[in-house]
């Protein structure tokens, strides 16, 4: 199964973005804590794009591709044409110094990584193509 | 979409978070907490169970006030979490970091512990 979905860049999106995830998801049997964490894991990479690849223009757009195999390997591409912003480059700061920092930022990478086994990016037709993996077993 | 409402109680602040917060409504999370602080409670609570969603925009609202937080000795306690939304704080270590309590008479008491 595959499904699509073509967003504008626009924080008030996201809740659309996250509609999308779960429904495709839905007939998976996903149990709600794993469901839940993929659909964060979406949420946190394209609000990610949104501001730091497009600043929140909402002419730009986002495309999501789930590639559901019968192997339980649940595949989530997020296309766009901005800038790269390769989450595997970004120096993840510790906790401890974004608290006493009282810096709101920079958790959103950690879930991502937490919660898929795999982040990788690729081009395609001249777009750049983040691709993120994970396994239910 | 989220909706924020706040009550007093025993002198308690309590804010109830009611809906979804992501990078879109993190910023009305942010604005209850700094009016809550800035009118001077000592004792905040914050009732998240109709809380059904957070992303780490709202993570980070409640991290950026942990230091304010403990230099003017106001306790900041969030109760009635839903399990897949204390997951999320489970993932980044931040249930460790923040004080959580299962129930609104857990909180209170905890508030008061941590007040002492």
């Amino acid at each position: 199964m595959n499904y699509q979905y073509n967003i504008g860049c626009s924080l008030s999106n996201l809740k659309g973005i996250r509609e999308f995830v779960r429904n495709s998801l839905k007939d998976q049997r996903v149990p709600e804590i794993e469901m839940s964490a993929i659909v964060l894991a979406l949420d946190e990479m394209c609000s990610n794009l949104m501001i730091h690849a497009h600043h929140c223009n909402p002419d730009h757009m986002l495309e999501l591709h789930i590639d559901i195999p019968a192997h339980g390997k649940f595949i989530f591409e997020i296309v766009d044409d901005g800038s790269l912003f390769d989450i595997n480059e970004f120096h993840e700061p510790d906790l401890g110094n974004l608290v006493h920092q009282k810096r709101k930022g920079g958790l959103g990478i950690r879930l991502v990584k937490a919660i898929m086994d795999n982040v990788e990016y690729l081009k395609r037709d001249d777009k750049n193509v983040c691709r993120l993996t994970k396994v239910i077993k | 979409m989220v909706h924020i409402k706040r009550l007093q109680e025993d002198g308690a602040d309590i804010i109830s978070v009611i809906g979804e917060i992501d990078a879109s409504s993190s910023i009305e999370l942010d604005l209850a907490i700094a009016k809550s602080v800035g009118e001077g409670f000592k004792k905040i609570l914050v009732d998240c169970s109709a809380l059904e969603y957070i992303s780490s925009a709202g993570l980070g609202v409640f991290m950026s006030y942990i230091e304010e937080l403990k230099d003017k000795n106001i306790p900041m306690v969030l109760f009635g979490m839903k399990e897949k939304v204390l997951n999320t704080f489970s993932i980044l270590g931040l249930a460790e970091l923040l004080h959580i309590a299962a129930t609104k008479p857990e909180a209170k008491k905890l508030a008061n512990e941590l007040s002492v």
